[in-house]
């Protein structure tokens, strides 16, 4: 197969990346639960499939501040992934890791992104350990970088990785929480000959 | 009464005045506008990446700036602007994240921004105005009335280009 991309993606690969989701949701809730010493649920995670550049307003409208991390992933494949939240979520997630509540509508200081940098370290990992796991293939994380800033903006970074294989982007949805629900996604972006090495690991044809 | 009009990703838009064009968040994407300030025609294009003849899926116009620049030029010819008195503004072209040794994301928004002044040059268009790169968002409207280029990012204050 000389090229692939998302233009061609089957309804195997959504449901193995949806199972991803599912198990590196788990592990996110089980990480982040003993960390804060809480009990967390989650909800079963649910696919957005869209042209890549429909993206700006795909999860909120365009000029929302979100949180995105963003990681590189090298070893035995090669890519990219991204983990997004919506602000309340992330401001509430580092009150509860710091013990303090962030003031509403103000700017994070220097610890609270450090915080969150942390936990958008935790969730990647335990996406990254999912998708190790499930294809037997070796994946080492680079160090988390984070912008707190506009969605239509952080999402132009997954827009334009995905804009340059074809047309459409791929993220998955999940919800995790206690009495309040967090609500991320989770973007996994191989680089163009990751994909078939991801997809004979579990055993697709390609 | 004006309108305000807006730009999608990877599409671009022709106005002109009372009416604005706006696109909402650009990260490292370009918004280039063309402006004749005499008929008060302008144009907007949100391009997201520079060169079309880098990939083989290049059927969108409007997301490539090489194409998207040449396209909103007959566009705005076409609706009654003069070439020879357009002038063009940049803004956007910026790295969210700033990871050194990933061309898709480090070095984007700077190639974008490249193209636009390569494209301009080939054009014989004059550049009078830029605010791109750093690591933050923008959204941008551009006033047909005046040809004014308006820019708002998080936490910081407006800024007319």
């Amino acid at each position: 197969m000389a090229e692939f991309s998302l233009d061609q993606v089957n309804e195997i690969y959504m449901d193995v990346l949806k199972e991803i989701g599912n198990i590196g949701a788990g592990n996110a809730t089980t990480a982040i639960a003993s960390m804060l010493g809480m009990r967390l649920d989650m909800k079963v995670p649910s696919v957005l499939f869209k042209d890549a550049s429909k993206l700006s307003d795909a999860i909120c409208p365009e000029e929302e501040t979100i949180v995105g991390v963003f990681l590189e992933v090298t070893d035995d494949i090669s890519g990219s992934m991204m983990f997004i939240l919506k602000l309340d979520s992330a401001a509430y997630l580092v009150s509860k890791l710091m013990g303090m509540p962030h003031e509403e509508g103000a700017p994070f200081s220097e610890m609270e992104l450090s915080a969150m940098q942390e936990i958008g370290n935790i969730i990647a990992g335990s996406y990254l350990s999912a998708l190790s796991n499930m294809t037997n293939l070796r994946i080492q994380p680079s160090v988390p970088y984070i912008n707190v800033d506009m969605a239509a903006a952080i999402l132009s970074v997954p827009a334009v990785i995905f804009g340059q294989y074809g047309e459409n982007a791929l993220l998955i949805e999940t919800e995790f929480g206690d009495d309040v629900m967090i609500q991320g996604y989770f973007i996994l972006m191989p680089d163009q000959e990751s994909y078939p090495k991801i997809l004979q690991a579990l055993g697709i044809p390609v | 009464m004006s309108n305000l009009i807006k730009v999608g990703m990877a599409d671009l838009k022709v106005a002109k005045a009372p009416d604005v064009l706006t696109t909402l968040g650009l990260g490292s994407c370009i918004g280039l506008t063309l402006y004749d300030p005499v008929t008060k025609v302008g144009g907007l294009v949100h391009y997201m990446l520079p060169d079309s003849t880098q990939l083989k899926n290049n059927s969108n116009i409007a997301k490539f700036g090489d194409t998207g620049i040449a396209e909103l030029l007959d566009q705005v010819v076409k609706a009654g602007a003069s070439k020879t008195r357009l002038v063009a503004k940049i803004a956007g072209g910026a790295s969210m994240f700033q990871v050194s040794n990933n061309a898709a994301v480090g070095k984007v928004g700077e190639r974008n921004a490249e193209m636009a002044k390569i494209m301009l040059k080939k054009f014989g268009i004059r550049l009078i105005a830029e605010d791109t790169g750093l690591n933050f968002g923008r959204t941008v409207e551009l006033d047909c009335s005046n040809g004014e280029y308006l820019i708002k990012a998080v936490g910081k204050p407006n800024k007319v280009i």
